[in-house]
């Protein structure tokens, strides 16, 4: 028996599954012997069959398996179904707004100062509608007459004022310092230096 | 989940699937997490290379899990477990092609002699595969590339066969074709593969100019 080129690729994968008859197996054979085109034909089409049967070529996406098996658990009977889901949820919740309320009061007591040289006000009431400058580094009662950068001001609450790192200004506020800050000579200089 | 540890660690618990089957319709449920573990990223593949995109191959595999650890007391023992979890992977991403692509109807009717009939375009001598070469997030990606360009019909077998290594039959009974259709298509996806790859692949194999400059044949 002897097979030209067009039979041999119609047989080909056929050939590489083993499913051929012996007799056109060995004119195959035959063939590819003297044909370098079926050949590199033969050996493509394994190449492919074998790259593609690699469990290497599809990657799972990361977190596959687990998002799998929870989803599983979830249908589980005695799995604690949709109370159990809630509290979770409600737990991470209480979490996040932890987190949130941590991050925040870790802001308002330790703000990064805008002047370096004031102290941290701890007394000010911080609900309190007070004046910033944008370029300033203080914050002010309406009117104080050590307002600067006039033509760039915003009324914030003082929270907000700390949480942006303004300090207060050591003439309007001074009812709310502790008498140390008010007493040292570095505040009181900065705060003549903001002033001037 | 403590069951399911407990089954996991437990090298005495190393159960063979038949038993593991007859373990969980007999109610021990929890078993199941370790009946599918060998062949989640297959199930995975499967719906990947029907759907082409990770997050709907995601969804119809966990789709697919859930769908077996329900109906698991329809499995017969007759068939591999293995081959009953990717049919059921493979017709949930199906279903949801069609519903992805309602208004693109593909002829249900194969012509075969289109099928029988076909050229290969390159001879480039291509005989080697460096060991490394699925290593190459590139090539792996162009592999699935070449695979997504294929027509549904030659993607579906050759994914069924070459992929997930079901046997000619079981392809066939899988997607609800003939044997014979089965191993046509199977040719056309190999041959067309190779011709899609084999420029790539063979001439330019170590070449990562090659695919970077766009000299490529797909």
């Amino acid at each position: 028996m002897v097979v030209n080129c067009e039979e041999v690729w119609r047989e080909v994968s056929n050939y590489l599954e083993g499913d051929v008859e012996p007799g056109l197996r060995a004119a195959m054979e035959e063939h590819f012997r003297a044909c370098k085109h079926c050949t590199a034909v033969l050996d493509g089409t394994r190449n492919v069959i074998q790259l593609y049967g690699d469990e290497r070529m599809f990657e799972v996406p990361l977190g596959f398996s687990q998002r799998l098996h929870h989803r599983l658990d979830e249908k589980m009977p005695g799995h604690r179904g949709n109370a159990f889901g809630w509290m979770v949820a409600a737990a991470a919740i209480v979490l996040i707004v932890g987190s949130f309320e941590v991050a925040r009061s870790s802001v308002t007591s330790r703000p990064e100062l805008r002047s370096e040289h004031a102290q941290p006000a701890t007394h000010v009431p911080v609900s309190m509608m007070v004046v910033v400058s944008l370029d300033g580094k203080t914050f002010h009662t309406a009117g104080c007459s050590f307002i600067h950068h006039k033509t760039q001001l915003r009324t914030i609450p003082v929270s907000e004022a700390l949480s942006e790192g303004y300090v207060p200004c050591m003439r309007c506020m001074r009812k709310f310092l502790s008498a140390t800050v008010i007493t040292s000579p570095h505040s009181q200089e900065s705060e003549a230096r903001i002033a001037e | 989940m403590p069951a399911r540890a407990a089954a996991l660690d437990n090298p005495a618990e190393k159960l063979d699937e038949e038993v593991l089957i007859r373990r969980i319709r007999d109610g021990e449920l929890e078993l199941f997490h370790q009946l599918i573990r060998p062949y989640e990223s297959r199930v995975y593949s499967a719906a990947f290379a029907i759907l082409r995109n990770q997050e709907d191959a995601e969804d119809a595999a966990q789709e697919a899990v859930l769908k077996a650890f329900k109906h698991i007391r329809q499995f017969r023992a007759e068939a591999r477990f293995s081959t009953w979890l990717i049919q059921i992977a493979v017709n949930e991403a199906r279903m949801r092609r069609r519903k992805q692509h309602a208004g693109v109807i593909e002829p249900i009717i194969d012509s075969p002699d289109e099928e029988g009939k076909y050229t290969p375009r390159d001879f480039a001598d291509w005989r080697e595969i460096p060991s490394e070469t699925l290593e190459r997030k590139e090539v792996r990606e162009k592999l699935a590339e070449a695979l997504a360009s294929l027509g549904e019909k030659y993607r579906e077998v050759f994914v069924l066969r070459d992929i997930e290594q079901l046997s000619i039959d079981e392809t066939a009974r899988s997607l609800g074709i003939s044997s014979a259709s089965v191993k046509t298509r199977l040719l056309r996806a190999r041959l067309m593969l190779r011709d899609l790859l084999a420029p790539g692949l063979g001439g330019g194999w170590h070449s990562r100019l090659s695919f970077a400059k766009g000299n490529k044949p797909w």
